[in-house]
């Protein structure tokens, strides 16, 4: 039987960046908050030591900063005529656990979606009529606009240090920038990192072809920055263990570098990690919740009473507590009728791996956000017409590490052992780059998640079912962008040349992006939609949920801008939905 | 809500605090005085009294911190208002006896651990605002043994020699030849701020020589530098600014507070008024400088600096950069840094040995660590660097040995604080 604790103003599941965020925002009113978190406390100066934080056996290997599968996972399956069947080791994406979340061991690529992306279903049809919508889609407008998420985009930048170069500023192109992103109130707070020999042959080769390279915004800082909440960060220092490792330098855009160092001074803030929220507890009429229940680290159940519950832990999560706490009505594919769970979405990744012969590129001095990007690609920024297709990708050229365990790339037909392969991977190490595409994912029937059937984590609750495949929509966006991005590889003077294409059902055994989205959707309409559009329960008004759980669609970019976006736009909601608790839309 | 309220009670408390302390005219305390508590509380506060009487996790000005002295450790006594294991009973001329002539209430002598040679100089206006502020904690019933002294130095008796030796009682005394704000200065130093204890060197029988005043000192195997106006290893290179900016935020901007210092200012000086600040600025730099004279460099040839050099661009440059710039609030620049310049290069030695950690304030909330390197430098490789550091780009130090790394490396060895 779980005790009950005395009442807080605010409980917070998850501290990653949006809990954090929504943590020092409240706390700062005065308001008493309490942060639950399932993993570890992870702080810079404690956890990531410049001599022991770059072992890529310990992080990279062996995953020693992601979730535990035993602790919890999901299971798995391409379509529902399948049985899904639990993932036991991490692969095609790697969930956070601790103190920071995911925000700890990102690249920090730092992306605003375009204007139209928050409009695509309507934008499409105008442009191209209802006929070019994919088969079975359940494509949605957002419910806010990017005029609207500009401030709130322009505060995460500045909180985070994004080191960039604006494109469009107040509707004026600005050169080096993408000239395809929505208007900025102003420039990035820190200019763009340095880029590499293969980068510069990248936008010379583009720029020639007319597209419009970029280097892309980064979380990993060009120059030493303190931001809006007074955290410095220093310089980045290219060492190239940024995804899968905690940042040693205070050089990324973590919870740890931006938010925490403020957090933890505020009086009525306090965490409570290696705590696993169960479950968020409803009133009688299921209008209300009433607080959470959680494990802690004995085993011992405890209540956490609350007047507001914020649901901030990474998007496949946040469904998960929501269908386990029965907020929302499910949704069932059969029928097509019920919110929680539908609209999940992912990212494509084609591309073309480009063999050279007189160069020497150095992979290993990298960081997760270098690279230039072309955009000319992405949403409807080209015509569709003669495609057939809905969405896009941005095109880059990027290394983000050249580490020695995983980063050994080998021409195809190379054998995986021995003297041929090692002969190999010593001519190609320097040789080699890549121009890939990151593609949006639109929204399907077919693509949800559910509570399974049949698996339980070790507290007996049901483990989160995944049902995913890439549809006919996203192979044709995805593959026709691997064959621009073999052109500029070509361009760029390769010598030969792989073009990756997206074939064979999604599996979940290689990496491919922890680009998870949707589930918990914002929407106009309560029926297609498990939140409004200030990320607020339909169903249980003091419950919101922050994070990529809210995309109705995935777009052709990393998915943290936004998030950070919609977490400050929901603040402000909040902070009106505590002046007068109740539906900030009605429905 | 329910705690808006209970909020905005604590940052009204909060902003009488920011009040500066001047205007000690106030009368007798009374023990209902708002005022005239939250007077003694930022008193208390500039004295750090918190710092040594709070146990490692213990309810705060609870005592029972074990102080290590060379003649053994001595348990902080509990100051809270507790009748039987506190300082419930003392009266108002008790804790001024106590302040003034480091005498206990029955006449016993109390250990300069406690430092009554510092405060003897406070008026006993502030002494009562703050024996009026310990009267408002909470009583905290935490008994601590007090005769934790080796024979000889556990009869109190024998302090009746030493301080007929080394300790001049009386309060303060304003030098009308300077400015107010000299003499606020000296009196929040010389008196509460015992900045003295740890910043001049102990004499034998554990006195601070009175010869030798702020010219540096070794602190728990950190080095409490010259803090004069010296220009070798002392203020002489920072502006008021700067030591204002050093005391109210933990860092300069180049130079960052670690140590023990990184306590006193996020215990202390980073919640004092600022005109106190600007005050105790003023006198460091006005009062004078006194200090080692600045040695030859090593030249880039010697041995030592050679492998420091390719130590430093192997180990440090990242942080530090290649120049000894470092990066601004948040790496020390160690070019021109007078921490790497100190007779005693105590802290530089511990600091790669064990990491520290720089202060946290609200205004400089982040606080880096210094990465502990002592498990893959040995004593050669750690002198050799430090050495480097002490004689680059512009510094002159003298050199360190090995042995002098192996001796401190047997004494801080553990986590980083």
């Amino acid at each position: 039987m779980a005790r009950r604790l005395p009442r807080k103003d605010v409980v917070i599941v998850g501290l990653g960046w949006t809990g954090s965020i929504m943590a020092l925002e409240l706390a700062r009113t005065g308001l008493e908050v309490v942060a639950i978190e399932r993993g570890p406390w992870r702080d810079t100066a404690a956890d990531f030591n410049i001599g022991t934080a770059p072992d890529e056996l310990r992080y990279a290997v062996r995953h020693d900063v992601f979730l535990r599968p035993r602790q919890e996972t999901l299971t798995m399956r391409n379509n529902p005529s399948q049985t899904a069947l639990p993932i036991r080791k991490w692969g095609s994406f790697l969930p956070g656990n601790g103190v920071g979340g995911a925000g700890v061991h990102w690249n920090g690529q730092t992306w605003r979606f375009l204007p139209q992306d928050f409009r695509i279903r309507s934008h499409m049809t105008e442009r191209y009529g209802a006929g070019i919508l994919p088969e079975g889609n359940f494509i949605q407008d957002w419910p806010v606009s990017y005029d609207e998420l500009e401030p709130y985009y322009d505060k995460f930048e500045y909180v985070a240090g994004i080191s960039g170069k604006a494109g469009n500023i107040k509707g004026q192109i600005q050169p080096g920038g993408n000239p395809f992103e929505g208007p900025r109130s102003r420039e990035y707070p820190t200019p763009p990192i340095k880029q590499g020999h293969s980068q510069e042959l990248f936008a010379k080769a583009a720029t020639n072809m007319g597209l419009h390279p970029f280097p892309r915004p980064s979380g990993t800082l060009s120059v030493a920055y303190t931001n809006t909440y007074g955290c410095t960060m220093a310089p980045c220092t290219y060492c190239g263990f940024c995804e899968r490792f905690g940042c040693a330098n205070y050089s990324k855009s973590t919870p740890q570098a931006c938010v925490l160092p403020a957090l933890v001074r505020e009086p009525t803030f306090e965490a409570r990690t290696e705590c696993e929220v169960t479950k968020v507890n409803l009133s009688g009429d299921g209008k209300t919740a009433t607080g959470v229940t959680y494990v802690d680290a004995n085993g011992e159940e405890w209540e956490q009473p609350a007047e507001l519950v914020l649901v901030c832990a990474y998007a496949l999560f946040n469904v998960r507590l929501m269908l386990l706490s029965g907020i929302g009505k499910p949704y069932d594919p059969a029928s097509g009728e019920g919110a929680v769970g539908r609209n999940y979405a992912y990212q494509t990744g084609t591309g073309s791996t480009a063999f050279f012969e007189d160069v020497k590129f150095n992979p290993f001095a990298a960081t997760g956000s270098l690279g230039m990007v072309i955009d000319d690609y992405n949403g409807d920024n080209f015509d569709h017409g003669p495609h057939g297709f809905v969405g896009g990708a941005y095109i880059n050229n990027a290394y983000t590490n050249g580490r020695p365990i995983l980063y050994h790339p080998t021409p195809r037909g190379t054998p995986n052992w021995g003297s041929a392969w090692k002969k190999a991977v010593r001519e190609t190490y320097q040789r080699v780059t890549n121009v890939g595409a990151q593609g949006s994912v639109m929204s399907y029937r077919n693509n949800y998640l559910d509570l399974d059937p049949t698996y339980k984590d070790p507290l007996g609750r049901p483990l989160m079912r995944m049902t995913f495949d890439y549809q006919d929509n996203e192979r044709k966006m995805a593959n026709w962008m691997a064959d621009r991005c073999d052109e500029i590889a070509k361009a760029m003077g390769a010598k030969t040349t792989q073009v990756n294409r997206l074939v064979g059902p999604w599996s979940v055994v290689p990496y491919q992006t922890t680009h998870n989205t949707g589930g918990a959707i914002i929407g106009s309409d309560p029926k297609t939609s498990a939140l409004n559009r200030y990320l607020q329960s339909w169903d249980v008004s003091n419950v919101f949920v922050m994070g990529a759980s809210a995309f109705p669609q995935n777009a052709g970019y990393n998915p943290t801008g936004t998030v950070g976006a919609l977490a400050y736009w929901a603040l402000d909601a909040i902070f009106k939905y505590l002046k007068s608790p109740a539906p900030l839309v009605q429905r | 809500m329910t705690s808006g309220r209970m909020a905005s009670i604590a940052r009204l408390s909060y902003a009488a605090l920011m009040l500066p302390l001047l205007g000690t005219g106030v009368a007798h305390a009374d023990s209902d005085n708002y005022v005239e508590v939250a007077r003694g509380k930022a008193l208390a506060t500039a004295g750090d009294c918190v710092a040594c009487h709070t146990a490692k996790g213990g309810a705060p000005f609870a005592g029972g911190l074990a102080l290590q002295t060379p003649f053994g450790a001595i348990m902080t006594p509990n100051i809270t208002p507790d009748n039987t294991t506190g300082i419930g009973s003392w009266s108002a001329d008790d804790l001024a006896r106590a302040m003034h002539d480091g005498r206990r209430p029955g006449g016993g002598y109390l250990y300069p651990a406690f430092p009554y040679p510092y405060y003897t100089k406070v008026t006993r206006a502030d002494i009562d605002a703050i024996y009026a502020y310990l009267r408002t904690l909470p009583p905290a019933n935490n008994s601590v043994s007090r005769n934790t002294l080796p024979f000889p130095f556990n009869i109190r008796l024998s302090m009746s020699g030493w301080n007929g030796m080394f300790f001049t009682p009386g309060t303060f005394a304003p030098d009308s030849s300077r400015s107010a704000e000299y003499d606020r200065g000296a009196y929040l130093v010389e008196g509460l701020g015992h900045c003295g204890a740890c910043h001049t060197p102990f004499n034998a029988f554990g006195a601070s020589k009175a010869d030798r005043y702020l010219q540096g000192n070794q602190i728990d195997y950190w080095t409490a530098p010259n803090i004069t106006n010296d220009m070798q290893s002392g203020l002489g290179k920072w502006s008021v600014d700067d030591i204002v900016q050093y005391l109210k935020t933990g860092q300069t901007g180049t130079s960052l507070a670690s140590g023990p210092m990184k306590d006193v200012i996020e215990n202390s000086t980073s919640k004092m008024p600022d005109p106190d600040l600007k005050a105790m600025a003023v006198y460091l730099k006005e009062r004078g400088a006194a200090g080692s004279p600045t040695p030859a460099p090593l030249p880039a040839s010697d041995r030592q600096m050679q492998a420091g050099e390719a130590i430093f661009i192997d180990t440090c440059s990242a942080c530090h950069t290649r120049a000894g710039t470092g990066v601004e609030h948040l790496f020390p620049k160690l070019a021109g840094n007078v921490v790497t310049t100190q007779d005693d290069p105590s802290s530089l030695i511990r600091i790669i040995i064990a990491g520290g950690r720089a202060a946290a304030t609200d205004a400089r909330p982040t606080s880096p660590a210094m990465p502990s390197l002592g498990y893959r430098l040995s004593d050669e490789q750690i002198a050799a660097v430090v050495t480097y550091v002490r004689n680059s780009w512009g510094n002159a130090a003298s050199p360190v040995s090995a042995d002098a790394v192996r001796g401190l490396r047997a004494r801080v060895t553990g986590p980083a604080d």
